[in-house]
């Protein structure tokens, strides 16, 4: 799974990064997590608040750090 | 035991009606007590009322549960209102209109829209790629760091609600008239090239059907993140201004930041400028120079070039606005702080 996060270095966008860790580590889920802090990379996506969450090319949220919740359920989709 | 502590912290989202309608009755009832109780933990305490340090105690326990609810309340609901408008909503709305009446309603919708400063640049040109006017993409980023609910609820509670009221129609004025300014100087050539070449957009959005027991959810969010955060700041607010009530000679500040000295205003603004922290942080500072003796316009006048003027946002800024631009942002809205200063410190 490729996963994206979108964010030009804010605290928030650090804690989602770690936090999508925890739980791939924790569901024992092999991804491939990459930080985009390149802001005119960030707005190909159109995303226009961020953190942003891109998992296998689509954006699939922005604006804030996302839930342990919403995460567990992309992870296992 | 797992079960239930589940179920007890899952109920405001299965109810959130009734969630809502029980928690602001306990509110309510909490809030009433707070001057009987504040008043009996002193006389409990070894300490004489009428003495300085009684005063003191007196201030500090009534006001800094005071304004911590108040706080989390509004953060609370504000925290609500604020999944009804997403950045992308916003956007849509103010994408197309002539300057104007879009400036007042950028303005407006910076009050509601979530709005995080390291955010403030995909913002900007996600705003500036739909179609929305500069000058109107300018007023939201003036009034959305500016006019806050943090700041407001700290001004009322801390102050009255005349200060937070003034505070309100100065922000969204300086927002509003700043931003036509800036749309009137016709500075789009002043953004950066690769800004101007990036492909139109349209602002449709999809609205992702939000229920009430999300944003319930979406309130507790907020409060514990932005209450979580500031509560240190509001804590030693208070206790300072505690302090101050008893010790501090009352118009020790009068004499250089009092309304006769007109320069005040200005070095208040220059002071404001590089400083850089959020409305909590900066009310600590503003208790201490109200308390004192200096003049209300100044001091807004210092908190408001705090908030909104700041050297990183400038920074950040600087990757999507050439040198010229943000030299114009910058005067426009300060000297907008500079004249409300001004003119609260010679009408009030």
């Amino acid at each position: 799974m490729d996963i994206k996060v979108l964010g030009t270095g804010c605290a928030n966008c650090k804690n989602t990064v770690n936090l999508i860790e925890q739980v791939a580590n924790a569901q024992g889920v092999a991804v491939q997590l990459e930080k985009v802090e390149d802001i005119r990379a960030i707005m190909g996506y159109g995303v226009m608040s961020t953190p942003g969450v891109v998992i296998n090319g689509k954006v699939v949220h922005a604006g804030g750090v996302p839930s342990r919740d919403k995460i567990e359920q992309w992870l296992s989709a | 035991m797992n079960a239930h502590m589940l179920t007890l912290t899952s109920w405001p989202t299965r109810k959130p009606a009734a969630f809502l309608l029980l928690a602001s009755l306990l509110w309510w009832l909490l809030y009433q007590t707070l001057v009987p109780v504040s008043e009996a933990l002193v006389t409990w305490l070894p300490v004489p009322r009428d003495s300085h340090l009684g005063g003191a105690l007196q201030f500090f326990f009534y006001d800094a549960p005071k304004v911590l609810m108040l706080l989390g309340a509004v953060v609370f609901v504000m925290g609500m209102v604020n999944s009804y408008f997403t950045p992308e909503r916003t956007r849509a709305l103010l994408a197309g209109r002539t300057e104007g009446m879009a400036n007042a309603m950028a303005a407006l919708l910076g009050i509601v829209t979530p709005f995080c400063s390291c955010s403030a640049v995909p913002l900007f040109i996600g705003f500036v790629q739909a179609g929305v006017p500069l000058g109107v993409t300018f007023s939201f980023l003036i009034s959305a760091p500016m006019v806050n609910e943090v700041a407001l609820t700290l001004l009322f509670g801390l102050f009255g609600w005349k200060v937070a009221l003034l505070y309100l129609a100065m922000g969204l004025g300086i927002a509003m008239v700043a931003g036509w300014v800036i749309g009137r100087l016709k500075l789009e050539a002043h953004l950066e090239d690769w800004v101007r070449e990036m492909p139109r957009m349209s602002a449709q959005f999809e609205d992702a059907g939000c229920t009430l027991a999300d944003r319930v959810q979406a309130g507790f969010a907020a409060v514990r993140s932005i209450v979580g955060k500031v509560w240190p700041y509001i804590l030693g607010g208070i206790a300072l201004g505690a302090l101050i009530h008893g010790y501090v000679p009352e118009d020790f500040m009068a004499s250089f930041m009092g309304r006769e000295a007109w320069w005040s205003v200005p070095l208040a603004v220059l002071i404001g400028v590089p400083m850089y922290t959020n409305a909590a942080g900066v009310i600590p500072i503003v208790q201490a120079l109200l308390a004192k003796g200096a003049a209300l316009g100044t001091v807004l006048a210092f908190m408001m070039s705090v908030i909104a003027l700041s050297l990183p946002e400038m920074i950040i800024l600087r990757k999507v606005l050439k040198l010229r631009l943000i030299a114009t942002f910058v005067a426009v809205v300060a000297s907008g702080i500079l004249l409300v200063g001004f003119v609260f410190n010679a009408v009030l």
